[in-house]
């Protein structure tokens, strides 16, 4: 079975199953007509495993910002794999390669996307990343999940710098229904947390998600400061914060690498939110973040609407990689044919 | 992970090829692929380093390399003039119109900035133009982005016109540019809310509003950090309304900002400024070779060498090395080099274009003190032409003399001997291992010493 049949087989076995994928195939590709044919175009096309496919497959890697460094070490996994087992029939070539990207995804042993709890009190998120990711929306969104799911929660407002982030945070508490911890702007972000640490502990919330202001990871003053309210949350609830989860934009390019280490250095990032998966962008840098700093994705936000974040599955994922990415290559090409 | 520069990743190209008079069609091949690599790490779109390097290597094939650089700095250069040029060339200035008010778009996708360049923008505008500048609130969506609006208004004391969120961005555009003709304010800067480049339905909004009447101005504000995807945002852009110019943000972070090459090529519109902090002040114009050094990841590297080059006589340079080997070295040449280094600029901005020195700590702060080397030249020609040559002779006596001659003390004069002392010891001692492998020095070990 060919390598894209194989992925799609692997999603049409429950509707269910298919109304997800649709999902992430909306956000993933906003032009698309005629689903099943043009899977059918991309199988025909690449019957034949060579040089030219390596080629092709890595440019479509390195346009969904992956990454040189990744994309050669993938490329030559590849290779070396295709040749070991010296495999005849070129369609189950295919099939190998499908599964080694989502292996480069899935290397780390432990299955890391699921979110971690406090076993009891409240559970604290801290949303971390650089400035016009979409650290607020996802929180509103992230808190909505949430309360779907039964929890009580509550948001802290930490971002005390930008101009009306605090309202911002506060239009989404109110639209989810949930409270909204905050001071005024310019006040200290620890102060905030410590506030917050302490109402969900005294109401008895489960989740307390806090929001921070956007920082560059090179302004050493306001990784600082970050450190500063990680510490100030750790010392009122030992074990938390559970989860610090960072905002990655999927626009972004490889500079999301050294967020990622940066912002790990600082607040032990437990795992990545990509947001902004709706556009044209792939945030294909996960990857290599993946790869090299061992930190999971979590969550992809998809849209703009308060259930537009969906927990990251690498094998979608992967698959609107490519689908799309050998689709605008083709595209092109006939384009240019013209 | 911090990434390579160009210059050092063509430092194991450079060796292989290095001595050779003319670049060879396989050099150049080898060390674009360094080009390449480099490129798409600073985040170019894969396309455009592809027909860029093309370019390129059809322009450095069969080059003569110029004498005083390697192959490989020869190529560095061809690179970052060809990105130089492509990146415009010249500044390119505002336009106001003819007719009052002038009218500024600002668009793009959610979380580029746009609201904060809003702010930046006007206030730039004010002090710089002399302009009267209006905000208008035209992003109805995202939640409390009015309010940011606003308050960045009051920071700046500027005035903000706004409808709140239930009101029509088209609207709310056509009143505000009535509004700005009935106060007499000649500039309006129009916040439209972050959209995707392929939501139909909100561009059809920017092009509703474009309607109005024609901006003079239509920005598209990019992250600075932006990958791959750059090309297709800005070409949506474009394609959908017609930008007129490209404001950069955030580039104040590490990144290495290929995207402004990206934009560049696609639209072939300006980029006209660029966000560099969080300070509503921290605006700035857009310099095409600042960019393009910053995408190589080189620092300025190569104005110095251009400047060094202009600048230091080569005849006069291998003088000096005689001079350094014989120890023959007096105050004479001594000044003679601080003159030489004079003329390449003031010290610290030589000491910013130096690759790497944005990575030290507390160097971006670092001011060379321009005074001190005035002290040095002045205790210098207060001396004799025999003291000069023959520093040994100075005694106390002379000492005082020289001090007084040149309004220091006997402590800075008795400093400056040491150092010169220093620093004939340890140029005989370089120039001795120079000489051995036949290489040129041009140094001056223990000038930084000299200004601290």
């Amino acid at each position: 079975m060919s390598f894209f049949k194989k992925l799609k087989d692997k999603f049409s076995n429950n509707v269910e199953e298919e109304q997800s994928t649709e999902k992430y195939r909306e956000g993933l590709s906003k032009t698309r007509t005629g689903f099943t044919s043009k899977i059918n175009d991309l199988v025909a096309r690449y019957r034949k495993v060579d040089e030219d496919f390596f080629e092709e497959l890595e440019e479509v890697l390195l346009q969904a910002d992956v990454g040189f460094e990744t994309v050669i070490e993938l490329m030559e996994e590849l290779r070396y794999e295709v040749q070991r087992q010296n495999v005849k029939d070129t369609s189950n070539v295919q099939s190998v390669i499908s599964e080694k990207l989502v292996e480069i995804y899935e290397a780390g042993d432990q299955e890391l996307s699921e979110l971690t709890f406090a076993e009891s009190g409240p559970t604290v998120i801290l949303m971390v990343g650089v400035n016009g990711v979409g650290k607020t929306t996802t929180i509103g969104k992230l808190a909505q999940r949430l309360k779907n799911e039964g929890k009580t929660v509550m948001l802290a407002a930490g971002d005390t710098f930008r101009a009306g982030a605090i309202d911002q945070l506060d239009v989404w508490g109110q639209r989810v229904g949930v409270e909204t911890i905050k001071q005024s702007e310019g006040s200290d972000p620890a102060a905030v947390m410590y506030d917050a640490v302490r109402a969900a502990k005294s109401r008895n919330i489960d989740v307390l998600i806090c929001d921070t202001a956007g920082r560059l990871q090179n302004k050493v003053n306001l990784m600082n400061e970050l450190q500063k309210v990680h510490r100030v949350i750790a010392r009122e609830i030992p074990g938390a914060p559970h989860e610090v989860l960072l905002a990655l934009d999927a626009t972004t390019g490889q500079n999301a690498m050294i967020q990622a280490q940066t912002f790990k250095e600082v607040t032990e990032v437990t795992g990545i939110v990509l947001t902004k998966l709706d556009g044209t962008a792939k945030g294909g840098i996960v990857l290599a973040i993946r790869n090299k700093l061992n930190i999971p994705v979590k969550f992809v936000g998809l849209g703009e609407k308060l259930d537009d974040l969906q927990p990251f599955d690498p094998q979608k994922y992967v698959y609107g990689l490519f689908a799309e990415g050998l689709d605008r290559e083709e595209q092109e090409e006939m384009d240019s044919d013209k | 992970m911090a990434f390579e520069g160009l210059s050092e990743r063509l430092q194991g190209t450079m060796t292989k090829i290095k001595g050779k008079g003319k670049l060879s069609e396989a050099d150049v091949k080898e060390m674009m692929r360094e080009v390449r690599f480099a490129l798409i790490e600073a985040d170019v779109n894969l396309k455009v380093v592809k027909s860029f390097i093309k370019k390129v290597s059809e322009r450095a094939v069969g080059l003569e390399v110029m004498e005083s650089l390697t192959p490989g700095q020869q190529v560095v250069k061809i690179v970052k003039d060809e990105l130089t040029e492509l990146m415009g060339g010249e500044q390119s200035k505002i336009e106001f119109a003819t007719r009052q008010p002038t009218v500024i778009m600002m668009v793009g996708l959610q979380g580029a900035g746009k609201t904060t360049t809003t702010g930046k923008l006007a206030g730039v505008l004010r002090k710089k133009n002399n302009r009267k500048p209006l905000l208008v609130a035209a992003d109805v969506y995202r939640p409390a982005a009015i309010n940011q609006l606003e308050t960045i208004g009051k920071q700046l004391s500027l005035p903000v016109f706004s409808k709140g969120t239930e009101a029509n961005p088209v609207d709310i555009a056509r009143e505000a540019i009535e509004h700005a003709k009935a106060e007499h304010l000649d500039t309006v800067i129009i916040d439209t809310a972050g959209r995707l480049h392929v939501d139909e339905q909100l561009m059809q909004e920017l092009k509703d509003i474009r309607s109005i009447k024609e901006p003079d101005e239509i920005f598209l504000v990019v992250d600075a950090m932006t990958g791959q995807d750059a090309v297709n945002v800005a070409q949506s852009f474009d394609d959908a309304i017609g930008i007129t110019g490209v404001v950069l943000t955030k580039l104040d972070g590490d990144t290495r900002g290929g995207a402004a090459l990206s934009i560049r090529t696609v639209t072939e519109k300006p980029i006209k400024y660029i966000g560099t902090g969080e300070k509503m002040d921290a605006l700035e114009p857009f310099h095409p070779e600042r960019m393009a050094s910053r995408i190589l990841g080189m620092g300025d590297m190569l104005s110095l060498i251009e400047k060094a080059q202009t600048n230091v006589d080569e005849a006069k340079a291998k003088e000096l090395e005689e001079k350094f080997r014989t120890s023959s070295f007096t105050f004479d040449d001594f000044l003679e080099q601080l003159d030489q280094v004079k003329q390449m600029g003031p010290l610290d901005e030589i000491l910013k274009m130096l690759p790497g020195a944005n990575k030290i700590k507390g160097l971006e702060n670092a001011k060379v003190d321009e005074s001190q080397m005035g002290r040095v030249e002045a205790i210098i020609r207060s001396m004799t032409i025999q003291e000069k040559t023959t520093p040994e002779i100075i005694n106390a006596n002379r000492k005082k003399r020289i001090a007084r001659g040149s309004g220091t003390s006997i402590q800075d004069v008795n400093r400056l001997l040491k150092q010169f002392e220093d620093m004939k010891k340890m140029m005989k001692q370089m120039s001795g291992m120079a000489g051995k492998k036949g290489k040129k020095k041009m140094s001056m070990p223990g000038l930084d010493s000299l200004f601290k």
